[in-house]
């Protein structure tokens, strides 16, 4: 290992009201660093109005997320060692393609509203004092459903899309890969309104399948086929209707 | 800070495939224009026809060849990727067509000259 004794930091500061300048700050090295612990060096020690976001430190919460030399990532398991490179310094800005609420905080509102627009919200099959239904774990469809219900609302993915930044209205990746997750699922009642909500402007079609998502979920996720299964069922949809 | 910070093989594929679409589309009217010049002025067209013998003019058709090579792989790359419920294939798709859009080219290249 080389002795750096210090690590040089450019973190983007202001609200949404100001134009965002940078300050520098050089933060003591150490072994084993995320980079979440050098935001919160400087919040702890350097500048306490430093504004951030995080809670868990293990990767679980997905709210520790921001633009680390340009790449969106989970700051708490992201080691500097990794994003320092041969780079001199590192650069730590908020969430790419959402407002800022101060600082490193990102307002996640937008995100969070487009889940509800793209019905990503069970509509059930039974009532309460129903038995519950059984779900085979072995079939397709569970696969399906299955492979994206690891996701845990960081908007990695959202930050990473150059759709969502040329389209305002586009759904993007987390939210049409919750909606294709609840498409396949046994329980799920209404899968037409699931579509219906997917294929209007800002839908599923807008995705160009660059596969950003899927590039730099931290958690190995893969909405872009989540999304292609979207596109797949929709043509399905609109042929059978039309035939 | 690296230029592209966010570049990936996907995305690379992803914007060879709109760059070549666009400078396809900026070649279009040109080209239908010199052929139209077969029926409006044979003799224009028969002076344009040997410039292409040039070799800068050649190099010209074999970068145009790439890029309809690039965009046409491209395309088949997008429709088998979304329609065909593949996954872990894709990156290699994506060589693939570059590959094979280098190997068109090149083949074009060495015929012209
Ligand atoms: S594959 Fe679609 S959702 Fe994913 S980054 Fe590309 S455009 Fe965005
Ligand atoms: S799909 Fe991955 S990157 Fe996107 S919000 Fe979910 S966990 Fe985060
Ligand atoms: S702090 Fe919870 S995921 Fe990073």
């Amino acid at each position: 290992m080389t002795e750096e004794t210090t690590i040089k930091v450019r973190v983007q500061r202001g609200t949404a009201d100001d134009t965002p300048r940078f300050d520098r700050f050089e933060v003591p090295a150490h072994d084993s660093q995320t980079v979440l612990d050098v935001v919160s060096w400087i919040q702890q020690h350097a500048d306490p109005g430093l504004t951030y976001r995080f809670a868990c430190r293990v990767g679980m919460c997905g709210s520790c997320a921001m633009m680390v030399n340009g790449v969106p990532r989970w700051t708490c398991r992201t080691h500097v060692r990794k994003v320092l490179g041969d780079a001199a310094e590192i650069e730590i800005r908020p969430l790419r393609n959402l407002p800022v609420i101060k600082d490193l905080a990102a307002d996640l509102d937008p995100f969070f509203d487009k889940w509800v627009a793209a019905e990503g919200r069970h509509h059930p099959t039974r009532t309460r004092h129903d038995p519950i239904a059984p779900v085979d774990p072995g079939s397709a469809e569970r696969a399906q459903a299955s492979a994206g219900i690891e996701c845990i609302n960081c908007a990695v993915c959202y930050a990473a899309c150059d759709t969502v930044t040329g389209n305002p209205d586009y759904l993007g990746p987390a939210a049409l890969q919750r909606a294709w997750t609840l498409f396949n699922d046994a329980k799920e009642a209404d899968r037409d309104a699931i579509l219906d909500a997917v294929t209007g402007p800002g839908g599923c079609t807008s995705c160009h399948s660059m596969g950003s998502c899927t590039a730099y979920c931290p958690n190995d996720l893969d909405p872009m086929s989540a999304i292609a299964g979207l596109k797949r069922a929709a043509a399905r949809r609109y042929f059978r209707k039309a035939g | 800070m690296r230029a592209v910070p966010r570049a990936h093989p996907l995305w690379l594929a992803y914007i060879l495939h709109r760059l070549s679409g666009l400078g396809l589309a900026l070649f279009l009217p040109a080209h239908f224009w010199v052929l139209s010049q077969a029926m409006t002025n044979p003799a224009r067209l028969d002076a344009f026809l040997e410039l292409t013998g040039m070799p800068l003019v050649k190099l010209a058709e074999t970068g145009l060849v790439f890029l309809l090579a690039v965009h046409f792989f491209g395309g088949l790359r997008l429709m088998a990727l979304e329609w065909l419920p593949w996954s872990a294939p894709q990156k290699s798709l994506a060589a693939a067509a570059t590959a094979g859009a280098f190997l068109v080219s090149t083949l074009f290249l060495m015929r012209a000259i």
